[in-house]
This record gives structure tokens, sequence and C-alpha cells, in this order.
């Protein structure tokens, strides 16, 4: 628990040693929101209310994906930094030391998630939400929820990214991959549109899928309009996602553990 | 000038034959990078299944926005769009390295590299442009056929210049090049709607500042006969190709002020 | 007399640092890198630049190439200002930033020569000829078809030192080329310098810690600190005039405590080996021997000059105070 503390403080102070980039991310997250708030403003001059969504759940939903995008690492380093450790052979030195190194880097990046919350999702949502008029939930209950839920998104974004950076161990090139899954993950996380604005029935299908526990199921908390109308359900949802993720994750490791074993790298 | 445009190539053919050696990496990462762009067209059509229209355009034109946006934006990825790592080569003496030789800096700086993988948004936005060319219904005159490619290449000189102009930031404050991304990921996304649903701050920062409105809304006006809500002169539907040489021109203007401040106070 | 190679007269380079005052104040304040420098180098020398880290080094050899441009004072090398005339000045210098590459990572060696034959102009001829003589003075050939970043660092170094004088450079300048080699690499590179240097009558600057460099290469050396020249002159005069101290070792025949001699002083005692130092200008060696000869039964002496590892140190610890 203490080794797991101080890899979280490293994780956060290798962020907070760039302040510069910080301002100049949540200047580009805000212009960004600023984009994607008139264009759906534009919608709702013709609509009063889209997939469950009035204009003033649109606007959080904006602001809110705009900040989650920094916390569950939607662009950045951490989809490739260990595909190239695995590259490079130097995955065996990080797998001889005596800590479980899937725990370790999840450590790391719960301290980058909390780093970005702090300075950058933050500030960037009461900047969106003191320009513009959107949803703020009135009842603690929901405030609990959606702050659980970002959390289980933080694990499940994790467990994700780990299972893309593994496939270094069969794949030649880490690059493509990485690339792929991000397109993926930005078409069914909710990061695009809200999935509820998505033809049906694949909204319905891409909130069952690990993607939308990234980063719209926080939201849909947020702004009540779970799917299936429980909060409870979205929740469990999440839950049943991260831990699957954590399981698959140690599974694959151990296999390309095994591999680098037998063939010597 | 030939013998710039000579070594240009010559740079440039060396970063690429390096490439190359990785035929399947970079086959998959160009399709992966035209995935990843594509994006932003797939949210177009999301929108398009919850309303008919959007601020009065049809998603046919919308989507030719896109397409003359996302071509000349990616042709300008692919010339300038390793300046994200400007401020890096600043860092560890690459910038030196440049000015110790026989050759124009901004040359060396846009031949530093070329990623082929940036090819695959070219590929989708002339995959959208088609559709939408298809598509749209519009009384073609040659005048009106000849604005495309001039959009496009009008456009790229815009985004390259706004983008070059901007990276020099880097030379001052070295960790803020994200602030860059507003503009230059943020103004191509902005590209692909009419400018007339924004605010009028951001109308007005597209239109004089930074001027990626003559990217694609104004040569979409004179393309599809529209009248412009604006209510701006007509004749700034034509001016596309004028705005990309000034914009050039500025460009070059503060990169050579930037290298001259860099030259007097950095290192 | 013909043209300097360099000309340095009066060169300044002040930088504006913020400093913090306080929480959030900051003020800024002026800080000279390069605080009035003067020196001449003729053509056809090798002349080494030395002076601690953060001396001024790197900013004078950035001056001169033109990277920097100078706040006060005029240089003209090849006869060129270099921060007017950068790009002209670019075809006639050649420069190597030991931890910085100029040659194209992915790509063999011989490409990389090849684009840079065409950056510079060199004809197809000329270009031919020089790389055949580089090749075989560096023995570059069994990795010339080699991706530059799978060669070694020594290897690599080569590379470097070749692609900077490939357009027959008629000065370069040379930022630590030895540092990180093994010993063998750095006896090449040397030996390279100083062929070249003889052959095609460069004029080389070089800035380095290694001072094996610079007994084995520079007639003249300059040294730096706190972005003045402290020292300019030969080595042989640098050494007469700092290295005055000798020291004289016996062997006695048995371990014995240390000699007190008029005009020296033990400074080391290792078993029955002494170490005295003492200034040649105050006592004589054959003196000291007698002295100590007088005192204890002598194996064998040995006189050992000051090192210039250990001159230079001093010079720079004086210029710290």
């Amino acid at each position: 628990m203490r080794l797991d503390w101080e890899l979280a403080r490293r994780g956060y102070r290798r962020y907070a040693a760039y302040p510069g980039a910080t301002a100049a991310g949540l200047f580009t997250n805000v212009f960004f929101g600023f984009l994607i708030a008139y264009i759906l403003l534009a919608v709702y001059d013709q609509r009063a209310e889209v997939g469950g969504y009035d204009v003033r759940d649109a606007l959080a939903y904006v602001w809110l994906a705009q900040g989650l995008l920094s916390i569950v690492a939607s662009f950045g380093p951490s989809w490739t930094e260990l595909a190239l450790r695995v590259r490079s052979g130097d995955i065996a030195t990080d797998l001889y030391r005596p800590v479980d190194l899937q725990r370790a880097l999840f450590a790391q990046d719960v301290g980058r998630a909390a780093y970005q919350a702090l300075w950058r999702a933050v500030p960037q949502f009461l900047l969106g939400a003191l320009l513009f008029d959107v949803t703020i939930p009135a009842d603690a209950v929901r405030w609990l929820a959606f702050g659980l839920s970002v959390c289980i998104a933080i694990t499940v974004s994790f467990g994700v990214r780990f299972l893309v950076n593994l496939t270094a161990f069969w794949l030649l090139d880490y690059r493509g991959p990485a690339l792929l899954a991000l397109t993926v993950a930005h078409l069914l996380s909710g990061l695009i549109v809200p999935l509820s604005f998505f033809p049906e029935p694949f909204g319905d299908i891409a909130r069952a899928l690990p993607f939308a526990a990234m980063l719209q199921a926080p939201i849909d908390i947020y702004v009540g309009a779970p799917l299936g109308g429980s909060i409870a359900g979205v929740l469990a949802l999440q839950l049943a996602w991260a831990g699957a993720l954590r399981l698959a994750g140690r599974l694959v490791l151990a296999a390309g553990t095994r591999m680098l074993v037998v063939q010597g790298g | 000038m030939v013998e710039l445009g000579r070594n240009y190539l010559r740079l440039i053919g060396a970063r690429a034959r390096g490439q190359l050696e990785y035929r399947t990496s970079v086959a998959l990462q160009i399709v992966a990078s035209a995935l990843l762009t594509l994006l932003d067209f797939v949210m177009i059509l999301v929108l398009f299944e919850n309303v008919a229209q959007l601020d009065g355009w049809r998603v046919e034109e919308v989507a030719l926005l896109y397409g003359i946006a996302a071509i000349a934006f990616a042709l300008t990825d692919l010339v300038v769009g390793h300046l994200d790592l400007f401020p890096q080569m600043i860092r560890d003496g690459t910038f030196d390295q440049i000015l110790v030789r026989p050759l124009p800096s901004l040359l060396q700086v846009v031949a530093s590299d070329f990623s082929l993988r940036r090819i695959g948004k070219i590929l989708q936005g002339i995959a959208v442009l088609i559709v939408a060319l298809v598509a749209v219904d519009v009384d073609w005159t040659l005048g009106r056929a000849a604005m495309i490619p001039l959009a496009v290449v009008s456009g790229a000189l815009i985004y390259t210049g706004v983008w070059i102009a901007l990276a020099t930031v880097a030379f001052w404050i070295v960790d803020a090049i994200e602030v860059v991304n507003a503009f230059t990921y943020g103004g191509n996304f902005l590209s692909a709607y009419p400018i007339t649903i924004f605010g009028r701050w951001l109308r007005n920062l597209v239109l004089f500042v930074i001027p990626i409105a003559f990217v694609s809304y104004f040569p979409a006006l004179y393309v599809l006969d529209r009248p412009d809500e604006l209510g701006l002169p007509d004749a700034l539907r034509y001016a596309s190709p004028l705005v990309a040489v000034l914009v050039a021109v500025a460009a070059r203007l503060v990169w050579e002020n930037a290298v001259r401040h860099y030259r007097s106070a950095g290192g | 007399m013909a043209e300097p190679a360099i000309l340095v007269e009066a060169v300044e380079k002040r930088f504006s640092v913020r400093v913090k005052r306080g929480r959030l104040r900051r003020e800024r304040k002026e800080v000279a890198a390069v605080d009035g420098i003067d020196f001449e180098i003729e053509r056809g020398t090798i002349v080494g630049y030395l002076g601690p880290n953060g001396a001024g080094k790197s900013t004078t050899v950035k001056m001169l190439t033109g990277i920097l441009v100078p706040s006060g004072g005029r240089i003209r090398v090849a006869g060129l200002d270099p921060s007017r005339q950068r790009i002209d000045l670019a075809r006639r210098i050649g420069v190597v930033f030991g931890q910085r590459s100029q040659l194209w990572w992915d790509l063999p060696l011989r490409d990389s020569f090849d684009l840079l034959r065409h950056i510079y102009r060199v004809p197809a001829a000329r270009h031919a000829a020089s790389l055949d003589r580089f090749t075989e003075l560096l023995a570059l050939g069994p990795f010339l078809d080699t991706p530059v970043r799978q060669l070694s660092l020594g290897q690599r170094m080569r590379g470097e030192l070749t692609a900077a004088l490939l357009h027959d450079p008629e000065i370069v300048f040379l930022d630590e080329p030895t540092i990180g080699l093994d010993v063998v690499a750095k006896a090449a590179v040397r030996e390279f310098l100083a062929e070249v240097n003889r052959e095609r009558g460069v004029t080389v600057l070089l800035t380095t810690h290694d001072l094996a460099d610079i007994e084995r290469l520079c007639s003249r050396l300059l040294i730096i600190d706190h972005g003045r020249l402290i020292w300019d002159g030969g080595l042989d005069e640098l050494k007469r005039e700092h290295g005055r101290e000798r020291t004289l070792v016996v062997d006695l025949e048995e371990p014995a405590p240390p000699h007190e001699v008029e005009g020296a002083r033990t400074v080391k005692v290792e078993g029955p080996r002494q170490w005295l130092s003492f200034r040649r200008d105050e006592t004589s060696a054959a003196e000291l021997i007698a002295a100590v000869a007088a005192q204890a039964r002598l194996l064998d002496v040995a006189i050992e000059e000051t090192e210039i590892e250990e001159i230079v140190r001093r010079i720079y610890a004086a210029g710290a105070r």
C-alpha cells in the first residue's frame, strides 16, 4: 500500500513538472469545448431533446467529456509507453523487480489521473459551467455516484491501455495497434458525440462495451440518463469491466512473459 | 528556388526511405490514422441522424466543407505535422545543427521529418470529398469545378502558414506547444462546419486573425452558390488564394523574426 | 600577411534571465556569458578551447558559427561576419557537436554523405575523392552501408567527422569530439584530425574536456572562465608558467617517516615510496636527491612533471576565486 502511494505520487509529479504544458493543454481543451458546444447548440436549435439529453445536459456533456478526456488519457504516451519497453526489451528488467508490474503501473496511472483531474478537468469544467448553462445535479447521491463512476472509469481506461500496450509482445508494430485502439475507444466511449445520439441499436450495443465505461458511463450518471434508468446498474457494469480487464491484463502479461522466457526476448 | 525544392525532396525522400523498411507497419498505420481522422466525419453523420440540416446546411453540403478542409489539413500535416516536436528540436540542439548548414532554416525544419502514415488522412479526405461532390446539388461551371482544387491548395497553404507562425511560440515558451493544437487541429475541426454556427468572437477569430474561414467556408459558398448570412462582401468567396499567399508571406516574416530573436537572445 | 581564419575582437554575449524575487515577482537580470574576449587564430592551426562547464565555451562557438548573434564586438570567420552571412559561412565551415548527430538516423552513412554533398553543392568527383580518402584514414569501409542507428558511438563519431569535412571546409569547429569514446577510438579520431590538418591545411578549433586531445593536437590553448579569456598561449608555456612544481619520487630501501628536506615538502608516503614536491626555480633536482640520499638509502628516483590536468584544474580553481 505504501509502495502504491509512492508510485502514485511519482505519477502525479511527472506531470506536475510541466505546468506550462498543463496550461497549454487546458487551453486546447477549452477551445475544443467551445467548438463542440456551438455545434451541439446548432443541433438543439431544432430539437428540444436528443437521446434523452436536453440542451443543458448536452452542454454538461461537452465540458465533462473534455475534462474526462485528460483523465482517462484519451491521447498521450500511455498508449505506447509500455509497448516501447516491450519492443526494446527493457520490459525484462521491469519483470525482475519484486513488484507486480500491472499494479505498479496502475498506481502511477492513478497519480497521473489525479493530476489531470485537479489541474485540467476540474478548472476546465468550472469554466464551461460558468460560460454555458449546464445541468448541475441537485442531489448528493448523484454526485457521489458520479465520483465513484469516474474512479472506475480510470481503472477501465488503464485496463484497456495496458492490454493495447501488451500487443507489442506479439506484433512487430506498436503504433498502428495503438492508433486503431484509440479510434475504437474514441468512437465507442461517447467522446465524439453522446452514445444515445447514435441510431439504434448501435448506441445500446456501444453502451454495453468497456469503452463506454471509460467516459459515457460517468456522464450518463451525471446528467441523470443512465442506461436502463439505474445508476446502480451502470456502476455494476463498469465494475464488471474493470474486473474483467484486470484479469485479462494479468493473463496476457503472463502469456507475454512466458513467451519472453521461452524465446529469450 | 528549384534547387531548394530539389533539396527538400531529397531530404524528405531520405526520411521516407527509412520508413519503407517497415512496409507492413506503415500500411497499418496509414489505415489506422485514416480511420481515426474519419471519426470527425462520423460525428457529422451521427448529428445528421438527429437533424435534417444544421443552420440551413444539408449533410452533403457539410460533407463538402469537411472534404475540402480535411484534404487541405492532411497535406499540411504531411508537410509540417512534426512541428509538434519542434520544441524538442530546440531543446536538444537539433535546431542549432540546422543553423550551421547552408540551407534556409525553415526549409530544413520542414524537411526534418516526413511521416508516411499521415497519407492515410489524405485518403479519407479524398473519399469524403468524392462522395460529397456526387451528392451535392450544384449547377457545375468551370469556375466552380476549378474552385475545388484551388480551395484545397489554398487551404493547405493557410494551415501551413498558421502552423509555422504559431510553432514559433516554442522559441519563447518551450513547453506550451499544445496551444498550437487548438488552432491547427481545432481549426481543421471547425472548418467542417458553416462558421455561422459559432459564437461571434470565434467567427471573428477565423475571419480576421487566423483566417481559417477561407479554407472551406468561403469557397463552399461560391461552389454551392449560397448567400452569405453574415453579410460580408461577395468578393470574399473568391479570395482564398489571395489570403493563402498573404498568410504564407506573413508566416515567413514571423519565422524570420522568431529565428532572429532566438539567435540574439537564445541558446 | 594572410587574413586570420578567426578574428574575435571585444566580443560579448549577454543573456537576459528571469530571476525569482519572492513568491511571484520576477526580475529580469542581465548575465554576461561571454564578457569581452579577443583572439586571432591563424590559418592551418589546431587550437584547443578549454574551460569549465558554463564558462562560455559553447556560447563562443555558437557565435563563431553564426548560431548566436553577439551582443557586442566584432567577429570574422573566414573573412565573413557569421551573424550576417550565416549561410555563406556555413558552406565554408564544418561543425561537429559531439552530443548531437548531423547524420540521418535511418539511413546508411553513405546516403547521409550523399545528401550532404547536395546540400553543400560539392562536385561529384571531388566528393568521391574525399570520401575515398576519409574512408581510408578512418577505416569507414566496413560500416559505410550500415544505417547510422546501428553504429557504435566510435563508428558514429568517425561518420560525424567525415560529414563535417566532406565539403572541404576551411575551418572546423569540434565540440567534444572524443567524448564517450573508448581509448582506441579516441586515438583514431586524434590521428585523423592531425592528418587532415596537415594534408588539407584545415584550421581546427577544438573544445574538449579531454586534455590528452590537447596534448596530442594543439599547438595553442585558449582557456575561458566566467566569460573571460584567462589563458592564451602554447601548451609548453603553460606548463612552464603554471607547472613550476615538480615532484621527486624516491624509492627507499625500507619505509621511513616523511623526509624533511630544505626547499621541498613530502606530499605522500606509500610504504617505502615517498613523493616530494618542489619548485624548479627554488631547488634543483640534483640538490634534492643529494639531500634525501644523505638521510636514507635510495633504490630509485624519478622526477614527475605536473600533469596538464592538474595545471588546468589549478587555473580553474584560481579563476573561481
